[in-house]
């Protein structure tokens, strides 16, 4: 029973039927399914369930090779002599096919990453689709992209995503350096291969070239191995600051194309004229989507001091709505935390925070009693020293700082290592721009929070990366201008 | 019977926060012409010197950075105009410093010229060419600007000791940023000339920093600076660029490769203009 409205809902799962999931999936070079060098596999986990849901191949330093090998073969002889036209409409060709298949890549995501299919359903499918139909359509005006005038693609790009929104991000890393004439190696992260190895099936279909894209799972491991591999041209990582650092750091005195998309720590800033309940949908969006796990989660919420009273009673009754639970429910607002490790790190930082003397309040939903859960949270009686505020939780826990005046909301709000994303709540346009202009971030949304669209570019300022995915600037990543 | 003319000489020091003091470490080392005869005492800059030049050039960047689009445009053409007036002490000094014949050097000046005018048209631009409006897919409207990076750590051609020096600096400048600049080590003196140029252009204090002395000491010390954001290694020579970039890594310091030395003959484009640039997205709702 719900306790506020004393309303009560039925569940409403997906049927876990539409999707078929292998025992065991192979690495794809060349367009072919192979086993890695050594025959060693890994397990990917069902994190509702801690299940088993199938075995994938842990890619060696050899497979990296192979991998590159094809991708230098495919780039010189397919890929880089075709028409813009050709490569615009097997990109088409990609975007479609993913729409047809969207149900069964939404569940698939679901099941193995542990997100609401919810979100899935709405946000990571068919963003992903959208990412290839825009990209698709750059593939045959590169030099009308006012880049310079004659753009020309890198050669192999090595990419490296994050567990996230791993359907998503592949379509960030693919799509634009398909685009622009580059050929792909693609690593995704050790605990959710799945989409990705379904995608390299909707490549098959959309009869790519062999080699144009190969996959290589793996674990950090396989990552070093590709971004150490010689015969890269380009790197495109997302994920921690400290793997970015240590990317960066290895290409050393190489010449490869970097772009990095690391951690963040965005505030979530209301004033006291914003519309409070909207504001709200927007602070439990910023925050608790996709269970926190987000680079640009609005994990700080700054409030005008005069309404944090207010906001606070407002934000903890919506709170007590939220269901956590069966990603699979198109019920749930929140799903799973995505693995073991996660959840470990995800409390750690939390008992750091009361142990620092924060208040907590934490959402009074029931937990399902199997797999990796973490109830939505909100530190408060927090200073802007305090780890829960510096640190990158990466979890549904979000801390509360107040501010009094706009400059201090600026200075809080750029009190951070990182500078990835930024919300403002007002109904005021003329402070809001005022604010826009200041804060150190790559994102700004006002009034709204946690949106993505293909056209627009995204990424961060100092600690959070450089370089920016989407638009015109996300080709940019892949060319030599 | 008269006496011959002494001429004065000029003593050479730091450019640090629109000042002109000498090294903290109170050090200067010898620079000689191309054929290795004495020129003057440089100050040897030290790591002290880039510490304050950072912290100055935090500063510059903030009043930079408030000034219109279209002032900065005119204060760097300004630069221009001052260069322009002081050519033939240029061409001189190009001469003693490259070895190059005197054409050459008024050629190699009256391009740096034209390289402060291109970059200088650019300020009030830039935004136009590289923001602008995204057409998302919902009820938003969604803009793009570019915003400078902020304090840029440049090492200096170490051949080209004007014109490497212009057409790497300007359009750092251009875009909105300051910089520390490690100047050719061998070759400094038209650093410093340019030094008194931008005194006299109106550029607010410590938006471009000229540091002569090592760079095996200036380098490294940039590099590895935290409230440095960016990271030019221009002139860098090749060994020196691993441990830069490991160092410039620890703060994910943006960073801008070896100049090849054929490049400042190139028409300029703009990739070192937005080499230092940050792409700020907007999201605004609309509704009635």
């Amino acid at each position: 029973m719900d306790a506020t409205f004393g309303l009560d809902y039925a569940a409403a799962p997906e049927s876990a039927s539409v999707v078929q999931i292998k025992a065991e999936y192979g690495l794809v070079i060349d367009g072919q399914q192979v086993p890695s060098s050594d025959g060693q596999t890994l397990e990917s986990l069902n994190p509702s369930t801690t299940q088993p849901l199938f075995r994938f191949a842990l890619g060696t330093a050899a497979d990296v090779d192979r991998a590159v090998g094809a991708a230098r073969r495919a780039y010189e002889d397919v890929w880089s002599p075709m028409s813009g036209t050709a490569r615009a409409k097997y990109l088409f060709r990609i975007a479609r096919i993913l729409q047809e298949r969207a149900r069964e890549f939404a569940v698939a995501e679901s099941l193995d990453n542990g997100k609401p299919i919810r979100e899935s359903r709405d946000v990571d499918v068919p963003l992903a689709a959208a990412h290839f139909a825009y990209y698709a359509g750059w593939a045959d005006k590169l030099s009308y992209a006012g880049l310079g005038p004659a753009p020309r693609s890198l050669g192999v790009a090595g990419q490296i995503i994050p567990w996230n929104f791993p359907l998503l991000m592949a379509a960030w890393k693919l799509a634009p350096a398909l685009a622009a004439g580059n050929t792909c190696v693609l690593k995704p992260a050790e605990t959710t291969p799945l989409t990705a190895l379904l995608l390299m099936e909707v490549l098959e279909q959309a009869e790519l070239p062999k080699g144009v894209v190969n996959l290589v799972t793996g674990d950090g491991t396989t990552g070093q191995a590709l971004v150490a591999h010689e015969g890269i041209d380009k790197v495109a990582f997302t994920g921690s600051t400290e793997v970015g650092r240590a990317i960066q750091a290895a290409l050393g005195a190489r010449g490869t194309k970097l772009t990095l998309e690391l951690g963040g720590k965005a505030a979530n800033i209301v004033f006291s004229d914003a519309a409070l309940d909207e504001a709200v949908e927007g602070i439990v969006d910023g925050i608790f989507f996709n269970q926190g796990h987000v680079c640009c989660a609005g994990s700080r919420l700054l409030v005008e001091e005069s309404i944090a009273d207010d906001l606070l009673e407002r934000l903890k009754r919506r709170m007590s709505t939220l269901r956590v639970g069966d990603p699979l429910d198109k019920n749930t607002d929140v799903g799973a935390i995505n693995s073991a490790a996660q959840l470990a790190r995800i409390t750690e930082l939390v008992a750091a925070g009361v142990a620092e003397g924060a208040s907590t309040y934490a959402a009074p939903c029931p937990l399902p009693e199997q797999g990796y859960y973490f109830a939505p949270t909100v530190f408060t009686d927090v200073s802007l020293s305090s780890r829960v505020v510096q640190e990158e939780i990466f979890g549904p826990v979000l801390s509360v700082l107040t501010f009094r005046t706009p400059e201090e909301a600026v200075q809080k709000a750029n009190n951070t290592l990182y500078g990835l994303s930024a919300g403002i709540w007002s109904e005021k346009g003329s402070r809001t721009l005022w604010m826009a202009q200041r804060l150190r971030a790559g994102v700004i949304w006002s009034n709204t929070f946690n949106k993505f669209d293909p056209t627009s570019p995204f990424g961060g300022y100092r600690e959070s990366g450089f370089g920016r995915e989407g638009g015109i600037a996300g080709l940019e990543a892949y060319l030599d201008v | 019977m008269s006496e011959p003319t002494v001429s004065v000489l000029k003593t050479y020091k730091l450019f640090l926060g629109g000042a002109f003091p000498r090294s903290e470490s109170g050090r200067s080392y010898e620079v000689v012409d191309h054929e290795g005869r004495f020129v003057a005492n440089c100050a040897q800059g030290s790591r002290k010197d880039v510490r304050d030049a950072v912290q100055a050039a935090r500063k510059g960047q903030e009043q930079w950075w408030s000034q219109t689009a279209a002032n900065r445009c005119l204060v760097l053409y300004r630069a221009a105009e001052m260069l322009e007036g002081r050519k033939a002490t240029f061409t001189e000094h190009v001469t003693q410093a490259e070895g190059v014949s005197a054409e050459t050097a008024r050629a190699l000046v009256t391009k740096s010229i034209d390289r402060l005018v291109y970059y200088a048209g650019w300020c009030d631009k830039l935004a136009q060419i590289r923001g602008g409006s995204n057409p998302v897919a919902g009820p938003y409207f969604t803009f793009t600007v570019p915003e400078p990076t902020g304090v840029i750590g440049v090492i200096a051609p170490q051949e080209s000791s004007l014109l490497g020096l212009i057409s790497v600096v300007a359009p750092i400048l251009a875009a909105g940023n300051a910089v520390v600049v490690a100047t050719s080590e061998q070759r400094p003196i038209p650093a410093m000339e340019f030094a008194e140029v931008l005194a006299t252009s109106d550029l607010p204090a410590g938006v471009c920093n000229l540091l002569t002395g090592r760079l095996g000491e200036l380098a490294p010390t940039l590099a590895s600076h935290h409230d440095v954001d960016g990271l030019d290694l221009a002139g860098a020579p090749q060994e020196m660029v691993a441990p830069l970039v490991a160092a410039a890594s620890a703060t994910i310091t943006r960073v801008q490769r070896p100049a090849l030395a054929t490049e400042w003959d190139d028409d300029p484009g703009t990739k070192r203009l937005t080499a230092f640039t940050e792409l700020k997205t907007v999201w605004h709702t609309i509704g009635r």
